[in-house]
């Protein structure tokens, strides 16, 4: 639909608009299509994101073996510290077992944070032909603005719990936890237990769609409302929930795990 | 009143309702954090720590309204 199509429409609706107010998809929209699978625009920007990560993991390990290492080593392995020295309060001495995958968890979705807050994600359009008529999408999208991701990280984060619930507990304790049959009231909490399993999996899958995703919506009306300067405070805003999102999400994981390894009394 | 009307309401009240427990909730997480660093000061790292676990708690219910009106608003 072109643009005068949409000011002439709203207008014969009773509503009067000045100017088109931002375009803004709730879900990622498909750039193009390979062998029926709809490659979107969040998942041309999560290819991106995953060399990037790739990258950097090898570049640490080839620096950490080198005698004479670059200031970006330190600066990685001081970032790596921190938050090993944060998981550590949480986990104790179990910290070494665990920390590959939240720390995984906690770059990646780091870097997704961010770089859908680099200039040109979301602005640069492509044309495509979507249904018979020609629309303009952003070629790229900030990942965790698409809850495909964000529902992905979730099922990962815990599955991964019930996992390791299982290989530290034992799949007799671990069952026994859920399915309680000594009295009625531990019968009902593990009914509860199974239903907050789930519930889980679409808390943390809201908490980081929501904050991105608001993110993005707030910084595109805040450009529409106020061109110029407005939007540096928010950008500053959401380079710390970007920060703060990430830390959240792999610091629950971790708790969950301390909670689901944790011997019943 | 119109349907539009309506819709923009509707994206109006959920959000401000939704966003009115969660404030009050982040508001009593942050004056209890701040009393118990008063109190304890070399504690910090632990209080931080909890205190930003419980505020994504909080959080995340006002998320909740938010990715709601959003839903009402955009599709």
């Amino acid at each position: 639909m072109s643009e005068e199509k949409v000011i002439e429409e709203t207008a014969k609706g009773g509503i009067k608009i000045l100017t088109e107010m931002p375009k803004i998809s709730i879900k990622a929209e498909a750039v193009t299509h390979l062998f029926g699978l709809a490659i979107t625009n969040s998942m041309i920007a999560s290819a991106f994101v995953f060399l990037l990560t790739i990258f950097v993991a090898l570049y640490f390990k080839h620096q950490s073996g080198l005698k004479k290492k670059g200031n970006f080593y330190y600066l990685i392995k001081f970032f790596i510290k921190s938050i090993y020295d944060l998981f550590k309060s949480v986990l104790g001495d179990k910290t070494p077992v665990f920390f590959p995958l939240l720390f995984a968890f906690f770059f990646y979705i780091l870097l997704q944070n961010w770089f859908g807050l680099l200039p040109g994600v979301g602005s640069f359009l492509i044309k495509v032909v979507e249904e018979h008529e020609e629309v303009f999408i952003p070629i790229l999208r900030g990942n965790n603005a698409d809850l495909n991701t964000t529902l992905a990280l979730a099922i990962i984060s815990v599955f991964s719990i019930q996992f390791f619930s299982i290989k530290f507990l034992g799949i007799k304790k671990y069952l026994h936890k859920f399915f309680n049959f000594s009295d009625p009231i531990a019968f009902f909490v593990g009914i509860l237990d199974i239903l907050s399993e789930f519930s889980k999996i679409l808390s943390f899958a809201f908490r980081l769609f929501g904050n991105i995703f608001a993110g993005e919506v707030l910084l595109t009306i805040v450009a529409f409302l106020v061109p110029v300067l407005a939007s540096f405070p928010f950008i500053g805003l959401e380079i710390f929930v970007g920060f703060v999102q990430a830390l959240v999400f792999s610091m629950l994981t971790a708790v969950f795990i301390s909670g689901a390894i944790a011997e019943h009394h | 009143m119109s349907t539009e009307a309506m819709k923009l309401l509707s994206v109006a009240i959920a959000i401000a309702v939704g966003a009115i427990a969660p404030a009050l909730g982040i508001g009593m997480i942050g004056s209890k954090a701040v009393e118990a660093l008063g109190r304890n000061p070399e504690a910090e790292s632990a209080i931080r720590t909890t205190m930003i676990l419980a505020l994504a708690f909080a959080e995340a219910i006002a998320i909740y309204a938010l990715v709601v009106a959003l839903i009402l608003k955009f599709a």
